[in-house]
């Protein structure tokens, strides 16, 4: 009983001591923690290595009697399907390559737009639960409780078939500031830059450059003196005002391509397809709730002492939020932040529900379909998320390292 | 001269009753007092006519969408679809079958909920061993004379309550082995448990269902079939143990190192240590991450529509298809909505309550 020790407890170098003892009877192999858990080792990969064994071996056997053919061949050739939606040049003569590029990168901007959404409504949500005005925090305690408790699958089905499906047709469109919404979408002017607009753009970085640079001028010299300078308005000023006064001086060098009602649909302009709209909507009200969740567990775990002293200090409500409460909060917010970004962009592979043709849509459900290459589409959907996920949690490491409390 | 005590003054009398509550909780300063104007405003605009077109202007009573009439909701469509709702295409004939499983169901998760019952552990055993097997047979027939039910049959809630219940029971044991692998101190067993649990962990679970209905087939030896069912359950098992793994890890970690310790210095071996010392504390702590899996987990169920499976939500899909009822679909997904609510919301608020009580017994924490 009493060598039937743990292994957690057993240091390797435990076993040396004691030169001079009388011979003992050898140990049974089984009773030494290091043999053991090396035969347990060996067992556990030889039955890994027969289960994987087996399942490559079925599987060689499956698809040589469907005359399926393995390997990455396929995503040369010429995929002769259209896609509703694509941030890059696609025609049904591209490949199956393409495809995966496409649907890769409309996941990425509905993950991107999407975070964007859930972050900003999120953090309203979260502060706005912790208010003392009680309607507000009932509000949001309502928001809170009805759309994180309600799958997210039901939510774009219903922003998509119960709300947008239900918009007018495109001749009877909602027309405002020469937009329009109808049951094809969100159809809206093209802007179309003429020649000079590389003035503004150029003035725009300019002035993003010198608003970094008088944040950190006014950083050090408040760290100097004491005094404190209105960075924010500048920098709003600046990257406002100056794109707008070049623009203006060099004479509006900027068109719009309105669109035009032709037949049954409309031409030019930028169209956002209704898939994309409801996509977003449930994916952006979804997390939001989430996002709230963590925004408030992290305020309300800073300690009540930091907001007294704030306020012993005469900090306004405003300024004790966002100079003593938030960064400390962020130190707790951030992790599971991160862990819902991730959320979300797993979660936007939903689409394929719908019809937004994201990578799941396109590439695991079209091409899957057309080429019948299971293995091979499904093993790289999955690495696509498997690498965004490693990436996030990578960035989050790092990250809690960066801002990790040094104590003195 | 005597001086006397006088007796307290009442508050003033803007400062207590409705009015005080109105002072300190609506308008107490400026800011505040528009916002409440505003949002009171926007609210009150949105939801009087929402309280109008659900209640008053509905319609309840009637077969057909002729008795739709009062402009409002319209009742009649989810009520004369509700066995479809609840119960899928499962015959009308068995249905006790269903019900007596759910009420079976419902019945042991009361008595483990209610804080005064005895007896919780014997429970817990009948509900996470043998109502699953119980259940299966007599969801599925074919056996003590009852009426084999393909499960082709099966959908709607009952559909995505046997998901959600199978796929919790079933993924708690390989989370615990996931997690005891995760804390191993050999370094094959805990790199096997890392990569599985972060493998899944990392995918979406609409590519594990698509795995399993496509790449499952293709593993096995040539006609050896699966349910559809089957197959969606065994990815939902897969993917739910990692999550689980996880919860089970983090009830681990906050059992005090001592715990450990005092189980080797008395000499036990590590099953002794880890079966009779350290799980029956940690699985305590545990309870809430649980349900917030299985909470997570119930609604991830919906997902198995796109692989063709009829639970709720597909139930109601289905239902707005119709052409008999073309027009409803937002009552429809008021109902379903209404249904996941009820669960999800009744599991959190216990979870909720379960963490405080947990919180303030004794101090667990390392």
């Amino acid at each position: 009983m009493s060598s039937d020790i743990s292994n957690s407890s057993h240091k390797p170098d435990g076993g040396s001591a004691q030169p001079k003892a009388p011979p003992m009877d050898k140990p049974k192999f089984w009773n030494d923690p290091k043999k053991r858990s090396l035969l347990f080792q060996v067992l556990l990969l030889s039955a890994l290595g027969f289960v994987f064994y087996t399942i490559i071996d079925n599987t060689l056997t499956n698809l040589e009697q469907r005359g399926i053919t393995t390997g990455f061949d396929f995503l040369t050739s010429e995929a002769g399907f259209g896609i509703a939606m694509s941030l890059i040049d696609y025609t049904e003569a591209s490949s199956y390559g393409m495809t995966f590029l496409v649907g890769l990168l409309n996941t990425i901007l509905i993950a991107a737009m999407g975070v964007f959404a859930a972050t900003i409504l999120g953090f309203i949500l979260g502060v706005a639960r912790l208010s003392d005005n009680w309607l507000i925090s009932k509000f949001a305690t309502f928001y809170i409780e009805i759309f994180r408790n309600i799958p997210l699958l039901l939510q774009i089905f219903f922003w998509y078939f119960a709300v947008l499906r239900t918009l007018p047709h495109p001749r009877q469109s909602i027309e405002f500031f020469g937009s329009f919404i109808n049951n094809r979408g969100f159809i809206f002017p093209a802007p179309v830059a003429e020649d000079g607009f590389g003035l503004v753009a150029f003035g725009f970085v300019a002035a993003l450059v010198g608003s970094w640079l008088i944040s950190r001028w006014s950083a050090k010299r408040q760290e100097r003196t004491g005094q404190q300078f209105p960075v924010f308005l500048t920098s709003i000023g600046l990257i406002v005002g100056v794109p707008l006064i070049l623009f203006l001086l060099s004479g509006m060098p900027m068109g719009l391509e309105h669109p035009e009602l032709k037949g049954f649909n409309f031409r030019g302009g930028i169209t956002v397809i209704p898939e994309l709209i409801a996509l977003w909507l449930a994916l952006s009200i979804y997390t939001a709730a989430f996002i709230a969740e963590t925004v408030r567990a992290g305020i309300l775990a800073v300690s009540h002492g930091q907001t007294e002293a704030a306020s012993a200090l005469g900090l306004s409500k405003g300024k004790t939020l966002r100079l003593i409460v938030i960064p400390q909060a962020m130190r707790v917010v951030i992790p599971p932040l991160t862990s819902q970004y991730l959320n979300l962009t797993k979660n936007s592979s939903l689409a394929t529900a719908i019809g937004y043709p994201d990578l799941v849509n396109v590439f695991a459900g079209t091409t899957l379909n057309q080429t019948g290459q299971a293995i091979e589409v499904i093993a790289m959907t999955m690495a696509v998320y498997l690498t965004l996920s490693l990436l996030t949690s990578f960035f989050m490491n790092w990250y809690n390292a960066r801002i990790q409390l040094t104590e003195r | 001269m005597k001086y006397e005590l006088q007796p307290a003054m009442p508050p003033p009398s803007n400062l207590i009753g409705v009015v005080g509550w109105l002072r300190k909780n609506l308008f107490n300063g400026p800011v505040n007092s528009v916002a409440t104007i505003v949002i009171g405003f926007f609210l009150i605009s949105f939801m009087v006519p929402v309280i109008q077109w659900i209640f008053i202007d509905s319609d309840w009573i009637g077969d057909s969408r002729d008795d739709c009439t009062s402009g409002g909701a319209c009742w009649v469509f989810i009520i004369s679809r509700l066995d479809q709702f609840l119960y899928g295409f499962y015959p009308e004939a068995e249905l006790w079958r269903l019900q007596l499983a759910f009420f079976l169901l419902i019945g042991s998760i009361v008595w483990l909920v209610m804080p005064q019952t005895p007896k919780k552990g014997l429970v817990a055993v009948w509900l996470l061993v043998i109502y699953p097997v119980a259940a299966f047979f007599l969801l599925y027939g074919n056996s003590f004379g009852l009426i084999q039910v393909e499960t082709h049959l099966w959908g709607g809630l009952s559909l995505t309550l046997v998901l959600a219940v199978v796929g919790i029971v079933a993924s708690l044991p390989l989370g615990i082995v996931l997690a005891l692998g995760r804390q191993s101190e050999m370094p094959i067993v805990r790199s096997v448990c890392v990569i599985f649990i972060e493998i899944w962990r990392g995918v979406p679970l609409i590519t594990v269902l698509f795995m399993a209905s496509v790449m499952l087939p293709l593993f096995f030896p040539e006609g050896m079939s699966f349910d559809k069912l089957l197959r969606a359950l065994i990815g939902i098992t897969l993917f739910q143990s990692a999550y689980m793994a996880e919860v089970i890890r983090g009830g681990l970690q906050a059992i005090p190192k001592g715990q450990y310790e005092a189980a080797d210095a008395l000499g036990l071996g590590y099953w002794q240590k880890m079966i009779l010392i350290i799980m029956p504390q940690a699985l305590k702590l545990m309870i809430p991450g649980i349900v917030n899996t299985f909470i997570a987990l119930f609604k991830d169920t919906s997902l198995v529509l796109i692989i063709g499976l009829f639970d709720l939500l597909a139930i109601g899909q289905a239902a707005n298809q119709d052409p008999k009822w073309i027009g409803y679909s937002t009552e429809s997904y008021l109902f379903v909505a209404l249904m996941f609510w009820v669960f999800c919301f009744s599991m959190s608020r216990y979870s909720q309550q379960l963490e405080r009580k947990l919180h303030t017994g004794h101090g667990n924490r390392a």
